[in-house]
């Protein structure tokens, strides 16, 4: 055995590289159970890879055929129920383990010097989710399939100058046809899965590069011991943390299996009952709204209702709606307080994190909603303070009353 | 640059052997991916669909919805009572272009009060000017989740956006324009042709 690891070591570097990002790899010592979302979402991925390709030997990507061959796999093909379960459960639940994973890097600092590039890339990752999501939303070809892509394709369309000859370039039709969903399971399939890998392994890469942050936010890299270079508050990732995220693998696979077994549907938030009918051009749904994931996006579209500038007020939503989703990439720059973690941060920007998780998950509840006048006046109120979390950061993080960072980290 | 160009020094001649080969490379580049983008436009096949349709009207009551399609789209066809026609005035002041000045929303034809020919029948697309949902018909008055004001319309389940039974939409809502009047004509008196200014252009 020691022979055949010398004989491939020497022309491919296996046990280096096992030691630099596993055996040898030096975490912090202070991971608490946030820090269990990283790899619970590269186990989602897996899952979101295996079963995706099993759908599609069973999947027809035409769209006369489509609806009738996803219900073809729910009752004809042997677990065909559970593989689709798994599939849509585990998109619903890729975004859980997502944004609990950027609540951590926000709660923590994890954005900060030298971490910008990583929060970038993980940016990156999250716009992949997004575009995955809304393509694998359209492939059953059920009325919020069609309505959906609808509304999201008229966005394109609205953009000035481009946009009308870009919607007709991403549909390949003056309508949303047959040509926009098949090129659609190409780009769920093929294009943005490879994608999604690739940029999964820069992630990591640049992790390991910069070293992982910790509940206290300070850098176990400037207390190294002296004679053997490693950190002191450092352990290393294999076996301390591969053991710990077993046990986080476990927990979660009972919460994921528990609702593939008994609520698949999640009382219409992770599969909408309207999309049980399929696609009629003819006739939108009395209720439409996105999955739950979108649904704070999809708030803030709507609350825009008056023009202002010389941009409409529909333009103003699409605005309003790509900017909620890109002003987390401006995070490293916008925090000026002098410490990372919230446990060393004063009361402005505790409060203001409150806010901010307040109204996502108000603006959350409102996009599940038929718009009424009340229900738009609180979408804009919220939106504010959704906004407000993030442009008044630099002046309210700069002045907060910050607390001494330590120099070890807390046991 | 490389330490390479470092050391011997970066000539004129080299520096622009690696300029022309970029920009030949870049054309290359943009040549070998015409083909592809080309190839995502819409196709021969679907540049050919979209021929008028024809619609026989005879049997629509008053105040009855018509659906077609054309282009894929949802088209409306509505006979408006004497009663509704009245009413599109009242509207006037909560409209966000009661005069229907904006051009590009209805044929020349079609730019007067009632936005139609006839001014009994409406020909409009069921289509959201705001991100293409299929508004809803709402003919009942002043109904309780759409206010005392209403006086009849549709309603767009998506947004929330509000049209008048002319298809004018109220101010204030995301949608920023009038519902658009497609093209059509009459073939007889109860024979409509959607999509074509007049028999000749058919």
């Amino acid at each position: 055995m020691g022979k055949l690891m010398d004989w491939i070591d020497a022309r491919l570097p296996v046990t280096a590289k096992w030691k630099l990002h596993l055996s040898e790899y030096y975490a912090p010592k202070n991971f608490n159970f946030w820090y269990y979302f990283g790899s619970l979402a590269m186990l989602v991925l897996v899952n979101q890879l295996l079963t995706g390709i099993f759908l599609t030997m069973n999947y027809k990507p035409d769209s006369s055929l489509a609806f009738a061959s996803v219900e073809y796999i729910m009752r004809d093909v042997e677990f065909g129920w559970l593989i689709r379960y798994m599939h849509s459960t585990g998109a619903s639940m890729f975004f859980v383990v997502v944004y609990l994973h950027m609540f951590r890097g926000m709660m923590y600092g994890s954005y900060r010097k030298p971490r910008e590039l990583l929060w970038l890339i993980g940016m990156l990752i999250f716009f992949v989710l997004m575009m995955l999501a809304f393509t694998g939303y359209i492939l059953p070809w059920g009325q919020m399939s069609f309505w959906g892509a609808q509304v999201i394709l008229s966005m394109v369309g609205a953009i000035p100058v481009i946009g009308e000859p870009l919607k007709d370039l991403i549909m390949g039709d003056y309508m949303l046809s047959d040509a926009a969903l098949n090129r659609f399971f190409a780009y769920h399939v093929v294009t943005l899965p490879i994608l999604l890998l690739t940029l999964v392994v820069v992630h990591v890469l640049a992790l390991h590069e910069v070293g992982s942050n910790n509940p206290d936010g300070i850098e176990i890299k400037k207390n190294k011991d002296p004679k053997t270079g490693i950190p002191v508050d450092g352990i290393p990732f294999h076996p301390y943390y591969s053991v710990k995220d077993i046990v986080g693998v476990v927990g979660f696979l009972i919460v994921f299996f528990g609702i593939i077994f008994f609520a698949p549907e999640m009382g219409g938030y992770f599969l909408e009952y309207n999309n049980f009918v399929p696609a009629n051009s003819l006739q939108t749904p009395d209720h439409i709204a996105p999955v739950w994931y979108f649904t704070p996006y999809y708030s803030m579209l709507r609350a825009a209702t008056v023009n202002f500038l010389w941009i409409d007020a529909k333009l103003w939503g699409i605005i309003l709606m790509g900017g909620s989703v890109a002003i987390f990439c401006l995070l490293p720059w916008l925090d000026r307080s002098p410490v990372k973690s919230i446990r060393y941060k004063g009361p402005y920007f505790k409060t203001a994190l409150t806010l901010f998780v307040i109204s996502v998950f108000v603006l959350g509840w409102l996009g599940t909603k038929t718009p009424t006048p009340l229900y738009t006046t609180l979408a804009q109120i919220f939106t504010v303070v959704y906004f407000a979390f993030f442009l008044l950061m630099p002046w309210y993080s700069k002045i907060d009353k910050t607390k001494p960072e330590p120099t070890r980290v807390s046991e | 640059m490389t330490d390479a160009w470092k050391k011997n020094g970066m000539n004129s001649r080299r520096r622009f052997l690696i300029a022309a080969t970029s920009v030949a490379g870049g054309v290359a580049c943009v040549a070998w991916a015409t083909p592809f983008v080309m190839s995502m436009m819409p196709s021969e096949r679907a540049k050919a669909a979209g021929a008028p349709v024809e619609v026989d009207i005879s049997k629509l009551e008053p105040g009855m919805l018509l659906t077609v399609e054309w282009r894929g789209k949802v088209v409306w066809i509505l006979k408006r009572t004497p009663e509704m026609l009245a009413n599109l005035a009242k509207l006037d002041p909560l409209l966000a272009d009661p005069k229907s000045e904006k051009e590009d929303q209805q044929p020349k034809y079609a730019q007067n009060p009632t936005r139609s020919i006839k001014p009994e029948i409406l020909i409009t697309e069921g289509v959201c000017t705001h991100l293409g949902c299929s508004p809803i018909f709402r003919k009942d008055i002043a109904p309780a989740d759409l206010g005392p004001d209403w006086l009849g319309g549709f309603f767009c389940p998506c947004h929330g956006s509000k049209f008048d039974l002319a298809g004018r939409v109220y101010q204030n809502l995301p949608a920023p324009t009038n519902l658009i009047v497609p093209p059509h004509t009459y073939l007889s008196d109860s024979l409509l042709l959607i999509g074509a200014d007049s028999k000749e252009t058919a």
